[in-house]
């Protein structure tokens, strides 16, 4: 077949229309009955290729791409229907209708003609009436196909393109996201590869301080623009977390940032925890999803409600980052899920709902964690391989916080050798206090030191817990004894609160001295608060690994430091931090930061 | 799943009323049933009480209207809600956009 032939017919049919003139090959090897059906079709406005018998039927169709085929039964060489079947073959996807000529009236003759693959019959003889209708009406059935062919393929077409961009946004969504800490020992996950165009998001980050943040969330929405959506939440919940912001720094942005950029009508439910392994607790917010949970080692199970409205609903002014704390011990796990898992629907058009949660998270056990227990439930229930496509869930056990250690950390590192001597002095004041966190900046200055960001989790110890201690016990007064009880804990922090509001005249105040010989060097951090202080020189008060006035967290910090010491009426602590490029930092940084 | 609109008598009122499934299909009636009434509506009603469901794109549809009667100054109030629909309501915390009843 001449392709080349083919292609141009193709363009020059591309705008025919109803009643252009059609070209129609009449074959039958009677002289007299073809010159007939000549005139008659010619009368009709068309071109009329004229053969002898089938043989020759098909050789003027692979030259001549004729619209409409009229085939004589019984002919010498070929048959009609021979004709027919090669005719067929030839025209592949093309309908190109075949109409047999016959004064057969045998009901099976007639059958075998339409099992060759004609379409029709013309009886001789023949109806002038008759013969236009059918010609007019296979030509409306073969534009018809044509339409239909090319609105195929090119639905065709774009269903390809549409997959080779989602591939495409789906690689560069794995890029921004890839740097999470999802495969943790303590994280059961389950997410689908394409969940993104679900609208479904989970993250986990490590914090610089230990522990961990984790965002599971479910965009309203499928496809791109659900995913467009997740990609600025990636960023900034990676950036934020492992630069040492807090739970609500993180929110307010991530809010803001969607309320900004997305239309009204699209928003994010999502739940945002927030693990201290170290002082056995998590902070929850939950803004849309449907209730997590926190299943005690016990078997008690606390339900963790939806008490905001989603991300990207409400204007920075109204939105409400406040978290739901809980303490937790070894042995815990909290568990979350997308809608997907209570809007399952089986063959019945049931759904999942609350009952069946409940009783699969009741048939887990030690072999068959909470997680793998709901997933297997709900595949039961939905009989259907493939209904894990829209569910995304996530279950993190409370663990000890030296099981984590390993967590790779990954500040951004500069390019640059970095500063080797220097001084920073930085204070905040008022109320500021109540309502800024300066230890992402000061981490981040600090960061600019290659050797340190080895040991950015000591370093960020350091400086977090001489803020707390300044700010908790020193500003606000707080005795750190009210957290060993559990109602004690829930007292420290509403008490907190209350006087984080009257923080006015109040100051603290950072030194950071660094220098280095090259191979070692040393961090003082001096902290300064305008709290009274206390006489550090009794001796039973002063006890620093002792649970005192000054908290287990200064006990921490000299585990950390070479020395610890007070100044001035107490309200002054110096640390010295030393590192040693000989030395391993006890928490390890990523293997390509270890490298430089 | 339709969804029928009418005015109060003072015309001043328009109760939007959902039958059955509230979800993506019914976007574009939704939209009609409020954006092509005039300037003397300030009082929204959407009339939940022969609607079944609701997904997320409902919700979303639903601040769409929000914004369209004024945002926070805007007044539409939910009513006639199943339990079923108004868990979906309150996991969302609509309550806080919404006089839900």
């Amino acid at each position: 077949m001449d392709e080349r032939a083919n292609s141009v017919d193709a363009a020059s049919e591309a705008d025919e229309a109803d009643g252009d003139p059609l070209r129609i090959i009449i074959a039958d090897d009677s002289h007299s009955d073809r010159l007939i059906l000549q005139a008659m079709v010619r009368r009709l406005g068309h071109q009329v290729i004229l053969a002898e018998d089938g043989y020759e039927a098909v050789e003027l169709f692979r030259e001549h791409h004729p619209q409409i085929v009229l085939l004589d039964v019984m002919m010498p060489r070929m048959d009609g229907m021979d004709a027919a079947r090669h005719i067929k073959a030839l025209a592949g996807d093309t309908l190109v209708p075949v109409i047999f000529l016959t004064s057969l009236s045998d009901a099976d003759a007639l059958a075998r003609c339409l099992e060759a693959g004609g379409d029709d019959f013309l009886s001789k003889p023949y109806n002038r009436t008759i013969i236009e209708a059918k010609i007019n009406a296979f030509n409306r059935m073969r534009l018809m196909h044509r339409t239909l062919s090319v609105q195929r393929d090119l639905i065709r077409a774009h269903n390809e393109q549409l997959l080779t961009e989602q591939d495409i946004a789906r690689r560069v969504f794995e890029n921004i996201a890839h740097t999470g800490c999802l495969d943790a020992p303590n994280i059961n996950y389950h997410v689908s590869p394409m969940s993104v165009f679900n609208g479904d998001i989970l993250f986990a980050c490590p914090r610089p301080s230990g522990g961990m943040n984790v965002l599971i969330g479910d965009f309203t929405g499928h496809g791109l623009p659900a995913a467009i959506g997740a990609m600025p939440v990636a960023e900034i919940f990676y950036g934020m977390t492992s630069k040492g912001f807090h739970s609500g720094d993180v929110l307010r942005e991530i809010n803001q940032k969607l309320a900004r950029i997305l239309p009204s009508d699209m928003f994010c439910c999502a739940a945002f925890m927030e693990f201290d392994f170290h002082s056995g607790s998590v902070n929850v917010w939950n803004g849309g999803l449907p209730a997590g949970f926190l299943l005690r080692k016990n078997g008690r199970r606390d339900s963790l409600p939806s008490t905001h409205l989603p991300l990207g609903v409400l204007s920075p002014e109204r939105f409400s980052a406040e978290v739901q704390q809980y303490r937790v011990n070894v042995g815990d796990t909290v568990l979350f899920a997308t809608d997907g898992v209570l809007e399952a629907e089986n063959h019945d058009a049931d759904m999942f709902g609350d009952a069946r949660l409940h009783a699969a998270l009741d048939s887990a056990s030690g072999q068959r964690p909470p997680l793998r227990a709901l997933l297997d439930s709900v595949s039961d229930f939905t009989g259907d391989q493939q209904s894990g496509d829209d569910l995304t869930l996530v279950s993190v056990d409370i663990v000890p916080a030296a099981d984590l250690e390993e967590l790779p950390l990954r500040v951004a590192a500069s390019a640059l050798s970095g500063p080797a001597h220097w001084v920073c002095e930085y204070e905040v004041t008022g109320e500021t206090l109540a309502n800024f966190n300066p230890l992402p900046l000061l981490l981040h200055i600090c960061m600019e030191v290659p050797a340190l960001r080895r040991s950015s989790g000591e370093v960020y110890t350091v400086l977090s817990e001489l803020y707390t201690n300044a700010l908790e016990h020193g500003v606000l007064e707080l005795p750190s004894d009210w957290k060993d009880s559990a109602e004690g804990f829930g007292r420290y922090y509403a008490e907190r609160e209350r006087r984080l509001k009257s923080t006015g005249g109040h100051r603290i105040r950072f030194r950071l001295e660094h220098e280095t010989t090259g191979k070692e060097g040393r961090l003082k951090v001096i902290c300064q608060d305008t709290g009274a202080g206390f006489n550090y020189t009794d001796q039973k008060r002063s006890a620093l690994d002792h649970d005192g006035y000054t908290g287990r967290g200064l006990a921490l910090v000299r585990h950390l430091c070479t020395s610890v010491r007070h100044l001035g009426a107490g309200n002054e602590v110096e640390a010295e931090y030393h590192w040693s490029l000989n030395r391993q930092p006890e928490v390890k940084g990523s293997p390509d930061n270890e490298s430089r | 799943m339709a969804i029928q609109s009418r005015r109060s008598e003072d015309g001043r009122t328009l109760v939007i009323s959902i039958d059955g499934r509230f979800d993506f299909s019914s976007h574009q009636s939704f939209r009609d049933a409020y954006e092509h009434g005039d300037q003397q509506v300030n009082d929204y009603v959407i009339d939940m009480s022969d609607t079944t469901y609701l997904d997320s794109s409902a919700l979303g549809m639903l601040l769409l209207l929000r914004d369209y009667a004024g945002g926070d100054a805007g007044r539409v109030r939910i009513e006639n809600c199943n339990s079923d629909v108004k868990r979906i309501l309150s996991i969302s915390n609509f309550e806080q956009l919404f006089s839900i009843k």
